[in-house]
């Protein structure tokens, strides 16, 4: 960028001041002014849309904020009728789905990335990439239907009483498996953020200099000890940003997440039962807020999930831009 | 270690393969005349159709388009010809920011600027928290497209006495066209399909309406509806509809990578 900059830069100031060129120059100022500032303001709208989202939530969750204090984040009542909301239950929710997402989606799609950069037969990477493309261009609410009519049959039918037989006396599989529950929004979110974690560490991956491999394989290194010990930790950063892009995608994940995960008001250990997340609790229940008090809680909701969001987000990006500087990894990935 | 993570990559695109599986296992058979002209009959008799959906969808995703691709292909030809310095960078990365905020979260924002202050919901206020979502992944990928022109095709018309801006949308833009159309297809793609951002606003409607400033359904909310329904008639309209969203995610993320492939060659 700052490269071709230089060269229009000295290209411009070689130019020969000849009359007929300087009106032309000067009539081109005028234009190429109005159009950076045209093109600026465009730009300058995406920071400002943030900061008008930040504001909004802050200053509808106000009311409740006020009312409830900290202690919002670690009450876990939400009873309309009497006015008091915590919302404990659905933070505890949201990350607990997200994290058992993530420890299902992080080794298939990390193993996804590696073959399609280092191992896999040329013919075969191009059409494997776009099927994990695909994969992220499936909406969410399809993702949704699908976990309720396909997937939730299948974890109470297969999957759950081999589970419960072999980890039954831990109190994570404790309770009776009705089918709407934290697993089958875990194993959902899974599905659905291993495209994203995939690309992305796909990107990394192929931003590592192919020197770093030449190296380790010169030494006598496998195909595979070039990978573990060269081509990984040089992009671990990258790698762990991936990862967390995935989180912060799962935090935030509404409509599948709302059709299977039960949508109960209650903190409990094992993952057989219902639970309800953030977002959900938004799509669910922001039509039937009746109350000003009501709608400033789930605002306050909308805030935290949208601060949280922010920072995985953010140091996600830097931890990413710190291999492959300044990509747009990931937002080519659909 | 290599069979390893080839079953790994396996194991991740299989649900896929099983998704689309079952939408035509369990959608193609509803697939009929019907399902595309008529409305939605009153709950529990059989029949219908989702033709309000299907014109709701493309007037909402339109309309998101016509106030999203200005400013969003706007804001990446920024990045690209002006993006150097610390505006530049905060631009990006603020966009990169925004493509991992959570859409509910865009839907509230437009309830409460579109919704709550005119006292009802419209599908426009549903168009302006897509063009919202859209934005920030036009950015950057219009950015990256205009990045793969050549600097000498500038530096050309430079020479060649041209100001700046027409150099920037004569030669630049014109020469990244096909990857721009390719960003804006992914980002259609991708807002096709989203659900809660429309919760509040667009909020769905039993009937076919094309009035802008009134409820409207989409596809995305009638599956979401459907598929929470006690009708079995109900599931059977949400796999087809949802088959035949998927249909159009699918098309134009094909002809996405096909524009590219076209222009610049595969990675």
């Amino acid at each position: 960028m700052t490269a071709h900059l230089k060269v229009k830069a000295a290209v411009r100031s070689t130019m020969p001041p000849s009359p007929s060129l300087v009106r032309h120059h000067a009539f081109g100022n005028v234009g190429d002014r109005t159009y950076r500032t045209i093109l600026t303001l465009l730009a300058l709208l995406l920071p400002l849309l943030l900061l008008a989202v930040a504001a909004q939530l802050a200053v509808s969750s106000w009311p409740a904020l006020k009312k409830f204090g900290p202690s919002f984040l670690v009450t876990s009542t939400w009873d309309p009728v009497a006015e008091v909301y915590g919302a404990a239950p659905m933070i505890f929710g949201t990350v607990v789905s997200s994290l058992l997402g993530l420890v299902i989606a992080v080794p298939l799609a990390l193993g996804a990335a590696i073959f399609l950069t280092e191992f896999a037969p040329r013919w075969v990477r191009q059409p494997l990439a776009f099927l994990v493309e695909l994969l992220a261009a499936v909406p969410s609410v399809v993702y949704g239907l699908w976990g309720v009519f396909v997937l939730i049959p299948f974890l109470r039918s297969v999957a759950v009483p081999p589970l419960k037989g072999l980890l039954g006396w831990t109190p994570l599989f404790k309770g009776v498996f009705y089918g709407n529950s934290m697993l089958a929004g875990g194993v959902i979110l899974a599905i659905m953020i291993v495209p994203y974690i995939a690309a992305v560490s796909r990107e990394v991956l192929l931003a590592v200099p192919a020197t770093q491999r030449e190296a380790a394989l010169g030494l006598g290194a496998t195909r595979w000890e070039a990978v573990w010990t060269a081509v990984l930790p040089y992009g671990r950063s990258g790698i762990i940003g991936a990862v967390m892009l995935g989180f912060g995608r799962a935090l935030g994940e509404t409509m599948a997440v709302t059709l299977v995960i039960g949508n109960r008001h209650e903190l409990g250990a094992s993952l057989l039962q219902p639970a309800y997340t953030m977002a959900a609790a938004i799509a669910n229940e922001f039509t039937e807020a009746t109350t000003q008090m009501y709608l400033s809680a789930l605002f306050a909701v909308g805030l935290v999930l949208f601060v949280v969001t922010i920072a995985v987000n953010a140091l996600a990006r830097l931890l990413v831009w710190r291999v492959a500087r300044g990509a747009a990894v990931g937002s080519t990935a659909l | 270690m290599t069979s390893l993570v080839a079953a790994l990559a396996l194991v991740a695109v299989l649900p896929l393969l099983f998704i689309f599986g079952d939408l035509i296992h369990k959608g193609a058979t509803s697939i009929d005349w019907n399902f595309f002209l008529k409305s939605p009959v009153p709950a529990g008799e059989p029949g219908g159709g989702v033709a309000n959906a299907i014109v709701g969808t493309g007037i909402v995703v339109g309309l998101a388009c016509v106030i999203g691709l200005p400013i969003g292909i706007g804001a990446g030809l920024f990045l690209a010809e002006y993006g150097g310095g610390r505006l530049g960078w905060l631009v990006r990365f603020v966009a990169d920011v925004m493509n991992g905020t959570p859409s509910i979260v865009i839907g509230i924002f437009a309830w409460t600027w579109l919704v709550r202050p005119l006292g009802h919901f419209s599908a426009l206020a549903g168009s302006v928290a897509l063009a919202v979502l859209m934005m920030p992944m036009l950015a950057r990928t219009t950015e990256e497209m205009v990045r793969l022109v050549p600097n000498s095709l500038r530096e050309a018309a430079l020479a060649l006495g041209y100001p700046r801006w027409r150099t920037s949308l004569a030669v630049v833009v014109r020469t990244a066209l096909g990857g721009i159309v390719t960003g804006a297809l992914v980002a259609v793609a991708r807002i096709a399909g989203e659900t809660a951002p429309l919760l509040f606003t667009t909020l769905g409607n039993l009937n076919f309406s094309t009035s802008i400033t009134n409820p409207m359904q989409t596809l995305s909310l009638q599956i979401y509806v459907y598929a929470t329904g006690p009708f079995d008639e109900w599931h059977r309209l949400a796999w087809a509809a949802a088959l035949v969203l998927m249909g159009f995610v699918l098309v134009v993320a094909i002809a996405a990578r096909w524009a590219t492939r076209q222009r610049y060659g595969t990675r």
